[in-house]
């Protein structure tokens, strides 16, 4: 290697190496520092948290322990979100939130429609990350927001093997005793309002019927493709 | 000599920066649109065309082919390598944002995976120091600056007008062109794009089944990721 770009180099190393022994001074307060406020954390747990950390981690259990899921079989995983999933979600207000404006004016049969294309469609998009847990962690973040309420966010990560934590959000109403999820973030970009603009642009021009069409043939375009 | 060619480097580089950034606002433009985020959106598409173009003849081909070849451990120690170069402006931008004990973080990370493993791996994370994801865009929302319109930036993609500028002060103060110049910082940053682009790659296929407009689907993501980064997770509640 050319000597002079080589002792530039070695120079450069020994630069950063010098930065970085004066900041590791001041790591043993920071480690401290920061155990101190996760187990005062950890004592402030109340309800929809709770809800939601036991629902992700029943869910994680029986993917694991369910083959037919893992095998990414898309009838399968249907069928596994229908039993598991689906009953603690508002599927209904998750749709009408992103339809907007237009689902009031829709018919009932186009409500309905418009459930069940949208319902497709999202199972699409993520049943791909259901063969994926592998022996990923939920940690459910304390719930900060007023304990009354009856409409939260509960914040939550995605923990384990390598990379960054994977930063999962929901929204839940109370409905009666029960909480139940209707809309969910990744990396804070909430289903919903991602929805929302898409779906108010193709009402707008083909209106709710032509909104359904799009829907549908996404889903079998998607269809086509994966058996391909 | 390191400060000296900054100086050198980056008022030229900033004035083409800007230049280039008024031309963009400056272009007439039919307010067609129907999103008050993006009042550019026309001109935005044609960008977002430019770079769909350039993206499937020439970075994706690029990045499956890189792919295919690269195994991933190279792959994940020379991601380590990129961004633990980038902690200490992590650490600017935490201290700026006023958030000294992430900046701490930052630097206790910097040290810590630097005298172990040269930035290749991230022993750190282990012992509990979450690597934070910080820049200068960030850094001005926090100041109160909100995005701005939205912009569709030739070959970086999609930004806004705060994120712009941002990134401007970002590539201003990229260590890793003062860990090596000329050719071999080239090729670094060409390795950097290839390998970005690679970790997009099973992302497009979410994108493709979910979009049922690409454009729009994009933008939405991209003002709600930098929402949530500015507020490090906890956005204030949107207004129904």
């Amino acid at each position: 290697m050319n000597s002079v770009l080589f002792r530039r180099l070695q120079k450069r190393v020994a630069a950063f190496a010098s930065a970085a022994l004066f900041s590791l001074a001041l790591l043993p307060g920071f480690v401290l520092v920061s155990a101190l406020a996760d187990s005062a954390q950890a004592l402030a747990q109340t309800a929809p948290d709770r809800f939601v950390e036991s629902l992700s981690n029943d869910v994680l259990s029986r993917i694991r322990s369910d083959k037919s899921v893992q095998s990414g079989d898309f009838q399968q995983i249907s069928r596994f979100v229908d039993s598991a999933v689906m009953p603690h979600v508002n599927f209904e207000r998750m749709t009408a939130l992103s339809v907007g404006r237009a689902w009031r004016q829709a018919s009932a049969e186009q409500q309905k429609a418009l459930i069940a294309e949208f319902r497709t469609l999202l199972l699409r998009t993520y049943s791909g990350a259901l063969s994926q847990v592998g022996d990923k962690q939920v940690k459910v973040r304390p719930f900060r927001g007023d304990a009354a309420a009856d409409d939260v966010i509960v914040r939550s990560e995605i923990v384990g093997g390598r990379g960054d934590p994977i930063q999962i959000d929901y929204r839940l109403e109370k409905s009666g005793a029960a909480w139940k999820i209707y809309d969910v973030n990744v990396l804070g970009i909430w289903i919903v309002q991602t929805y929302r603009d898409q779906f108010a642009q193709e009402v707008s021009a083909r209106g709710i019927d032509g909104l359904i069409r799009s829907l549908s043939e996404k889903n079998r375009q998607f269809e086509a493709a994966s058996r391909s | 000599m390191m400060t000296q060619s900054l100086f050198r480097w980056f008022p030229r580089r900033l004035a083409g920066v800007a230049a280039a950034l008024m031309l963009v606002l400056s272009v007439p433009v039919q307010a067609q649109s129907d999103s008050p985020t993006d009042p550019l959106e026309s001109l935005n598409r044609t960008v977002f065309e430019f770079n769909e173009v350039l993206d499937r003849l020439l970075l994706k081909p690029v990045a499956q082919v890189y792919v295919d070849v690269v195994p991933e451990t190279p792959r994940r120690l020379f991601r380590n390598f990129v961004s633990n170069l980038l902690e200490p402006w992590n650490a600017v931008n935490n201290l700026l944002q006023a958030k000294p004990s992430a900046a701490v973080s930052d630097l206790a990370r910097f040290a810590f995976n630097t005298l172990t493993t040269l930035g290749l791996d991230d022993p750190a994370t282990e012992l509990g120091l979450v690597r934070s994801n910080e820049d200068l865009g960030q850094t001005l929302g926090v100041w109160g600056f909100g995005p701005g319109p939205y912009l569709v930036l030739p070959f970086l993609g999609p930004s806004s007008v705060r994120d712009g500028i941002g990134r401007i002060g970002d590539i201003g103060m990229d260590p890793s062109r003062k860990i090596s110049d000329g050719q071999e910082f080239a090729v670094f940053t060409a390795m950097r794009f290839v390998e970005q682009r690679a970790t997009l790659l099973p992302m497009e296929r979410l994108i493709e089944g979910a979009a049922l407009d690409r454009y729009s689907f994009i933008r939405n993501a991209y003002l709600q990721r930098r929402q949530n980064l500015v507020y490090d997770g906890n956005p204030p509640e949107p207004k129904e």
